[in-house]
């Protein structure tokens, strides 16, 4: 139930502007791949574009290919709705729906498209879910109750389970944790780390120490200068990346010589 | 021990200036906050002491000799019947309409066809009263002749229909007109402000357009839509011209497409200039019943928003 991810020479436009140049890179399956660099190098962007949501915004598009077991999100006729049913995302900021019980919640992508299930089913797999993001035993006594009464790091665990509800093959985390406290961290952190043993992860975090204890890979993004497009720098196993990195750029990022 | 000099103290002294202001401010508010009180209340007074004896007086003295009640349940039911016609046929247009501009249309058709709907708000109520009349009532009585001889079963459509299609529904029709661009605007600025985060968050999931609106744009929006509704509808209740041109008033009928029925308003408006005595107090009594139908609305309006609040995305 993963998939895996090629990028080929990827170029992502904000119009006329190129934020993102030239990316080459292969996300595994059933791994933990971590994207980090300063801010504005393009990283968040380049992620929203491996589930087609980059081209929401108004004047948005790329070049290139993103092939998702060997399946080109781009490719002609690709719907961009099928796309981000098999690569599910999580935001920055929590975003449960307000005005959704915790319950309806987690069955928000499930019901979509007219999809019927029956009760039984929805608790089940209300049940499952949640289970699956930690989260069961804070909230089996108040399904009903708004999503938005929880705490910020419940919010984001609720999210979670709404994104693996709908059994996606990739799930895309763009800095899950900056609006948390460490301890809500720490349980996002352990529940990234059960998350690849089902699904592909890919995450943007802008603390090294986080990309350090959850991935397996990681990618250093970096851009030249204001207004310069961001580029791929290096891309490697964790360990190699923070302890031996190939590139000098690399290096002083996670020494904290800059940014 | 330490001498404290209170009169040294720098933290006691005020800067004069900005306390000054702040007074100022303060007090206009207030003022102003009463003054609409004041106002209210010297209207509701004015209506209750020139209703009373309209309420007191003996039945046959009262415009129909069966005393105030029997003489106003028809007109609030026609009000009634007229401000639900509009919101029927507004509301769906208007949501519509709203979605269209902010999710829909392209950025500068968006802004031109807000315009166009804000215009519409602009048109004096005469002049809607003028074109229900001598335009819209006359092209529309065919299609009520075709109402009355297909769907004639339902008490509502009844024939004979009329032939100046001057009827309860065309006045209906033409507030519809009316409150479309309160109705319109307002739900297009709720809907415009629909968290960003809500709806990525549906588009994420692999919800279509239609679903992404369903998930958060319309959930997030119920409460503006409502109170947008309720400020239709008190336009709807209180229009006086427009229905007094165009419907040829009568007793309460429950066929739309026959002339008769009345609205409070213009009931008031065609009797007033030639009113006097109790006529007077008559007409007023009227008009404090729809002061206390148009409160009443609102205040469930209130009541529905405020039922929902958990659920609103305000905490």
């Amino acid at each position: 139930m993963s998939k895996r991810i090629d990028v080929k020479d990827l170029n992502v436009y904000y119009g006329n502007f190129l934020a993102v140049e030239g990316v080459n890179i292969n996300i595994e399956a059933k791994s933990v791949t971590a994207f980090i660099g300063p801010s504005g190098c393009g990283k968040s962007t380049f992620l929203r574009t491996l589930n087609r949501m980059h081209e929401v915004l108004p004047g948005a598009r790329v070049e290139g290919e993103v092939l998702l077991d060997g399946d080109n999100l781009y490719g002609p006729g690709v719907d961009p709705v099928t796309v981000r049913t098999q690569v599910g995302m999580v935001f920055q900021r929590p975003n449960p729906f307000p005005t959704m019980s915790i319950r309806d919640n987690v069955l928000a992508g499930v019901k979509l498209n007219n999809k019927k299930i029956s009760k039984g089913e929805a608790d089940a797999l209300v049940e499952k879910s949640l289970r699956g993001a930690n989260l069961w035993n804070e909230v089996k006594d108040r399904l009903e109750k708004p999503g938005s009464g929880l705490s910020g790091g419940q919010q984001q665990r609720l999210c979670i389970a709404r994104a693996i509800a709908v059994e996606p093959q990739v799930i895309l985390m763009d800095e899950p944790c900056s609006a948390l406290d460490p301890i809500s961290t720490l349980a996002v952190e352990d529940l990234i780390n059960e998350l690849k043993d089902q699904y592909t992860v890919v995450i943007v975090t802008h603390n090294m120490q986080q990309a350090a204890r959850v991935s397996d890979r990681t990618a250093f993004f970096n851009i030249a200068g204001t207004g310069k497009p961001g580029k791929l720098i290096e891309f490697a196993d964790t360990t190699t990346i923070f302890n031996n990195p190939a590139q000098k750029a690399t290096e002083d990022y996670v020494s904290g010589r800059f940014g | 021990m330490l001498k404290v000099d209170v009169t040294t103290n720098s933290l006691t002294t005020s800067q004069g200036a900005g306390r000054a202001g702040d007074k100022v401010f303060s007090g206009a508010a207030l003022t102003a906050g009463c003054l609409i009180l004041a106002v209210l209340f010297g209207v509701a007074l004015f209506l209750v002491v020139q209703a009373i004896p309209a309420f007191v007086a003996p039945a046959a003295d009262i415009q129909g000799g069966q005393g105030f009640i029997a003489y106003i349940w028809p007109i609030v039911l026609g009000t009634l019947i007229a401000a639900l016609i509009a919101l029927v046929i507004a509301t769906p247009v208007a949501i519509g309409v709203a979605l269209f501009i902010s999710h829909y249309a392209p950025r500068r058709l968006a802004s031109g066809l807000g315009y166009v709907i804000d215009l519409l708000a602009a048109i004096p109520s005469v002049v809607y009263g003028a074109w229900g009349a001598a335009f819209l009532a006359k092209e529309i009585a065919p299609a009520y002749d075709w109402l009355a001889n297909n769907l004639g079963w339902l008490p509502i459509f009844q024939g004979p229909a009329s032939a100046t299609g001057k009827t309860i529904l065309t006045a209906g029709i033409v507030l519809s007109v009316m409150v479309l661009p309160i109705i319109t605007s307002l739900s297009r600025e709720i809907f415009l402000q629909t968290p960003k985060l809500h709806e990525e968050a549906a588009l994420a999931l692999g919800a279509t357009r239609w679903e992404m609106i369903k998930m958060a744009v319309l959930p997030f929006g119920r409460p503006g839509i409502i109170s947008a509704v309720m400020l239709g509808l008190g336009r709807a209740l209180g229009e006086t011209m427009a229905v007094a041109l165009v419907l040829s008033s009568g007793v309460l009928t429950a066929s739309l497409i026959q002339s008769g029925n009345q609205t409070i308003a213009a009931e008031i408006a065609l009797n007033f200039p030639e009113a006097s005595g109790l006529k007077v107090n008559t007409l007023i009594a009227a008009g404090l019943v729809l002061f206390v139908i148009t409160l009443g609305v609102n205040m469930v309006a209130r009541w529905i928003i405020t039922k929902h609040k958990e659920f609103s995305g305000a905490n």
